[in-house]
């Protein structure tokens, strides 16, 4: 279980108490009407999907009841940072996507180097 | 039978017996035994059949990693536990125990053909030979497989017992209790932090149970062990936890661990059975220590081929010689030491094999100057016996004239493992350390750290040292202060390195013996060799093709032979062909431990509407909504649900009808922007509606597809009582709160849920209005006062209302909200009323009878998340004049707009007695070959009384274009005519509202 830092109880809180609640600083566009169908798209359909860092909303549902932003590392689930949603997007250190960050590649991978794929020639193409 | 196994002065056990009985026959022990050393000491090796061939089995270890001693134990019917591991059951007076998967005996097994047809069942075969016929898989392979393949059997009975649960937090967390555990948990306990220390045997101590040569700060290990383990249990801020397995370790330095509290008792004395610790804890010391491996040669899992530490385990800890005369078989000192403590105690040492060309070192020249043989260079290349080892077969490693030697049990030992199980749950990386040829914690992911024979140390001084460091390191990290207390120091210690992987000699690649690899799901190294030639090049497809390692032991002895065997077959280096991915529990969890308090009554709340008891008193049945029980419908004597939902139907048109309608969502904005809010978040227009007044609201997701309706009630300019759907309720104010906190967050507004703070009662009818005008004070109830649609705060039989008037069954309604805690006494004075004009109770079934007779939709049952206010013919509820509310967008995406499109419209069946099921499909024509076209769907099916027919909504493409054609559902039975009609089937104008 996750331990999640509330940027607004200001207190770390089990994940039990908290929703994820998709990704962050997508903004919902004041002339939502007149929007392009590609703008619409992006904001509602496309989400990034990092293996890395993602910047994400989490409400701490059974706390505060607040809306917040996270930065979260997909790979090791670690939080880089937490903080009040309107704030801007923090820029975070580098070693939070650093290797260390990829520290939970499954043992069954590791000393291995990968073959690198060969690009399938033409006959086989199909 | 007596012990005649038991060796008089050895051993650490009592002198109290402890009588038992296994297959029926009886037996003593000590208390303090496992079943496995109970048994040992009454001679008995054989204790059950394998998994796959039904070959005889004895026990290969003592401790946890057991794959071949598994048994069922049995205190009463309900009471049968499988699969338990005798080598980790502690005996108790009376304990009573079984063999698994033999029939009709242990010693006589029928299943013992498949060993014999053995070839039929290759590694894969299930893949390849139940093919065919398909259907015979269901009702034929299956059935027989899992009646012949398979280990105990499970009680049928509910489990009587209890479980418990607990959190805790430490500083220090310590998993395992031996001598590297200890010296951590004592460093890091003198800091005065909080410390928990936990082990999966009966006592601490780990190998020190066995590990004659160690001796620590002027004791023996075991006894400092005893003395260390008495220190800690002083002290206030330390936590030991015998019996207890850490099998799961999750994010954030959080562990699982399983308590076993009475298992080990004769009565449990209404104790929990077992406990789930949740620790969270600064800093983890994992102390896991390393499992002996077996040798891999033919017919290497006769009865009495064992462990050699496991041997010494039973000699030197319960007393327990495993045969008179041993043999072993090795390629490392380990075996030695279990050799001599064996020969010290007068058990005759037939031999040792040792598979290295010159062995030497203190151990070998002690086994030599006690005039044991030591055949060298050699191997074991074959055993005799069939239910019990009766001889050994020993060959030179190229071969070469093989010999036979008899014995009665032969230890085993290729090396040791690390057990590196929870460092890598913990998502930490391990490498392979070429020169000892083992796996060792790498890069940690988490805060902790591995210390002893579990991190590769192979000294018990390095070990210590390295504990007593970490355990200090951890504390001082995690908040402590500086380690106060000793080092405890190691006099002289065993140490133990080196060994072998994969097949031995006489079990190689041109041999087709079977020769074991992984015990409990009957694995040979040929098989794996198998894997191989068939394609598989992964380790992780190897396992899943041979299911090496995926026995309930998940491969604690097998993983690293059958990882070697691959990696020769394929030419390749260990590393290169990777290592299975190690998964939490550790060692098998029960249910019970995992469910612990969450089942029956609190698996889930159950909530109870205020008029739950007088419902309960007029006999309603109760249907579940969510977690609400709602009241379904009012049975009277000899009725069944069909004239009850009648009855009620038609005396709700007929006089009026009380309905608890007090699940519906209710959420109150408030606030000066509160109609700009609602703006936003409804597709209606909110700004002009007048204080007072109500508007049926629809609320839509981004998309443009209905998320939720509701009527809305404008109590004042800046306050609207909103109600939600009863499912909707909490999904609707966290949509609410969403667009509110983040999106709007200029918007002056605040939300309050109330829905469990108004109970609601729903009077419809035409004498609605005569009957709760009695009770109603200062509101006045005249149509032109309070017309269709609006509401009024005020007082009913005294106490606050607020007093809708609204219908969701088309006839004239009113729904009075009052404080929960008035709930019931108001219904109760309504219901007087009520009888005065003959009106009824009903439940859910009515309600959602009448409401499809005015073509009302119920969102989640009409709607589905893909369907549009104008799809749902609600476009009247949208406000053309909005420039913004959440889903205008989507409203206008390409296909929300297109032609074509699923449209609610009402389904009348040719012959008005056939009701129609809901869910089923629509077609256009029925003769067309399966699969047909599908141009809709029923949603909503019921028979109609007040109709005198049945009556369906149901969703169909163009549906509106389609009035007055025949189209047709397909049923098993046949193709049912339907007539595409008007959603709304009663009182088609309206006229009844103030009727």
């Amino acid at each position: 279980m996750l331990l999640i830092h509330c940027p607004y109880c200001e207190e770390e809180r089990p994940e039990l108490e908290f929703r994820n609640a998709g990704e962050a600083h997508i903004a919902r566009s004041a002339s939502i009407a007149e929007e392009s169908g590609e703008d619409f798209e992006k904001f509602f359909f496309i989400r990034s999907n990092p293996k890395g860092v993602i910047f994400e909303r989490w409400r701490h549902v059974h706390g505060c009841a607040r809306f917040f932003n996270a930065a979260r590392d997909t790979v090791t689930d670690r939080f880089i940072t937490t903080y009040r949603a309107g704030a801007p997007k923090p820029s975070l250190p580098k070693s939070a996507s650093g290797p260390a960050a990829y520290a939970n590649r499954p043992p069954d991978q590791l000393n291995v180097k990968r073959p690198r794929r060969k690009p399938a020639s033409k006959g086989e193409a199909k | 039978m007596t012990e005649s196994f038991r060796i008089a002065g050895r051993g650490r056990l009592s002198s109290r017996t402890a009588r038992f009985s296994f297959d029926g026959k009886p037996y003593a022990g000590l208390s303090g035994d496992t079943l496995a050393s109970a048994l040992l000491a009454n001679g008995v090796h054989l204790v059950g059949r394998s998994f796959k061939y039904h070959r005889p089995r004895g026990i290969l270890s003592a401790g946890a990693e057991e794959p071949n001693a598994l048994v069922s134990v049995e205190r009463d019917a309900a009471r049968k536990t499988p699969n338990v591991r005798a080598t980790v059951q502690e005996l108790y007076e009376g304990l009573s125990a079984s063999s698994q998967n033999r029939w009709p005996s242990l010693a006589f097994d029928v299943g013992e053909v498949n060993d014999v047809v053995s070839p039929m069942f290759s590694a894969g075969f299930y893949y390849k030979t139940f093919m065919w016929p398909k259907a015979a898989w269901k009702s034929l392979y299956e059935p027989v497989i899992r009646s012949a393949a398979g280990l105990g059997v499970a009680p049928d009975l509910p489990d009587p017992d209890h479980y418990a649960a607990r959190y805790a937090h430490c500083e220090v967390l310590v998993l395992g209790g031996g001598a590297a555990g200890i010296a951590a948990a004592l460093a890091a306990a003198e800091t005065g932090v909080r410390v928990v220390i936990c082990d999966e045997q009966a006592e601490l101590g780990g190998a020190m149970r066995y590990e004659a040569g160690a001796a620590i700060d002027g004791q023996d290990g075991w006894a400092w062990a005893q003395a260390s383990v008495a220190k800690l249990a002083a002290m206030d801020n330390v936590t030991i936890l015998p019996r207890t397995t850490a099998f799961g370790y999750y994010a954030q330095n959080f562990v699982g661990l399983a308590e076993r509290v009475t298992e080990h008792l004769a009565d449990p004395k209404g104790l929990p059975r077992e406990r789930l610790w949740q620790v969270r804890a600064r800093r983890v010391i994992l102390a896991t220590g390393a499992i002996e491996r077996h040798m891999v040669f033919a017919d290497n899992d006769r009865p009495g081929v064992m462990l050699a530490s496991a041997a010494r385990t039973y000699l030197n800890h319960y007393g327990v010689a495993v045969g008179r005369n041993v043999g072993v078989y090795t390629a490392n000192d380990s075996a030695y030491a279990a050799a001599l403590d064996l020969k010290k105690a007068g058990v005759g040492i037939a031999a040792i094999v040792d598979l290295r060309d010159n062995p030497a070192g203190p151990l070998v020249d002690e086994a030599r100057s006690l005039g044991i043989d030591i055949h060298h260079g050699r191997g074991v290349v074959g055993v005799g016996g069939k239910l019990r080892v009766s001889s050994m077969t020993v060959q030179p490693k190229g071969g070469g004239a093989a010999r036979t030697i008899p014995v009665d049990a032969l230890l085993v030992s290729s090396g040791w493992t690390p057990s590196v199980h929870l460092f890598s749950q913990s998502r930490g990386k391990v490498v392979f350390d070429d020169a000892t040829k083992r796996f060792l914690p790498g890069n940690y992911a988490q805060d902790c750290v591995s210390v002893g024979a579990c991190n590769g140390t192979d000294s018990l001084s390095a070990t210590l040292d390295q504990a007593w460091a970490a355990g200090a390191k951890a504390a001082k990290e995690a908040g402590g202060s500086v380690a106060r207390g000793t080092k405890p120091k190691v006099e002289s210690g065993e140490n133990f390195s080196g060994g072998v992987l994969g097949a031995g000699p006489g079990a190689g690649a041109d041999k087709t013996v079977k020769a074991f690899v992984d015990f409990q799901n009957d694995v040979t190294a040929k098989d794996i060799r198998l894997a191989v030639r068939e394609g598989m090049r992964s380790i992780e497809h190897v396992k899943r093709f041979t299911t090496n390692g995926m026995a309930t032991d998940q491969g604690k002895t097998s993983n690293m032979h059958g990882l070697a065997i691959a990696a020769e077959t394929l030419g390749k280096d260990i590393p290169e062909v990777g290592l299975t991915t190690f998964r939490a529990p550790y060692t098998p969890v029960t249910f019970g431990t995992i469910v612990n308090h969450g089942r029956g009554p609190l698996f889930d709340p159950t909530r109870r509407t205020a008029t739950h008891d007088w419902a309960q008193k007029h006999g309603a049945v109760f249907e579940d909504v969510g977690q609400w029980k709602r009241a379904w419908y009012f049975p009277k004597a000899g009725e069944d649900m069909h004239a009850a939902v009648n009855r009620e139907c038609r005396t709700v048109r007929e006089t009026a009808g009380l309905f608890d309608a007090s699940t519906l969502g209710k959420i109150e904005v408030v606030g000066p922007d509160a109609a700009k809010f609602m703006e936003l978040l409804y597709t209606n227009p909110w700004e002009k509606l007048e204080p007072g007044r109500c508007r049926y609201g629809i609320m839509l997701r981004e998309d443009g597809f209905i998320y939720d309706d509701g009527v809305v009630g404008r109590l004042a300019p800046d306050r609207f009582h909103v109600t939600t759907t009863t499912g909707g309720a909490a999904r609707v104010m966290n949509h609410m709160e969403d667009y509110l906190q983040t999106e709007f967050p200029q918007l002056n507004v605040w939300l309050t849920s109330v829905s469990e703070q108004w109970a609601v009662i729903a009077v419809q009818g035409p004498n609605s209005r005569k009957i709760i005008e009695p009770l109603v004070e200062d509101i006045d109830l005249s149509d032109e006062a309070m017309p269709h649609m609006s509401v009024r705060e005020g007082k009913i039989c005294g106490v606050p209302t607020r007093l809708f008037r609204m219908s969701f069954t088309g006839d004239r309604g009113f729904e009075v909200n009052v404080p929960a805690d008035y709930g019931q006494a108001v219904w109760e004075a309504l219901w007087a009323e009520g009888q005065k004009h003959g009106a009824c109770a009903y439940g859910t079934e009515a309600m959602h009878v009448l409401r499809a007779e005015k073509g009302y939709i119920i969102v989640g049952q009409d709607t589905d998340g893909t369907v549009t206010p104008n799809d749902a013919g609600l476009d009247w509820a949208i406000g053309k004049k909005k420039t913004d509310f959440v889903g205008i967008r989507g409203l206008t995406r390409p296909d929300l707009v297109a032609p074509g499109r699923k449209q609610l419209v009402g389904l009348k069946t040719k012959d008005p007695k056939t009701v129609l099921e809901e869910g089923a499909q629509i077609v256009a024509n029925p003769r067309q070959p399966i699969p047909m076209t599908m141009i809709g769907h029923v949603t909503s099916s019921y028979w109609s009384e007040n109709c005198g027919r049945s009556i369906a909504l149901a969703l169909l493409a163009g549906g509106r274009e389609r009035m007055g054609e025949t189209l047709f559902v397909p049923m098993p039975e046949g193709p049912i005519e339907v007539e595409i009609c008007s959603p709304v089937f009663f009182d088609e104008k309206g006229g009844r509202l103030n009727g």
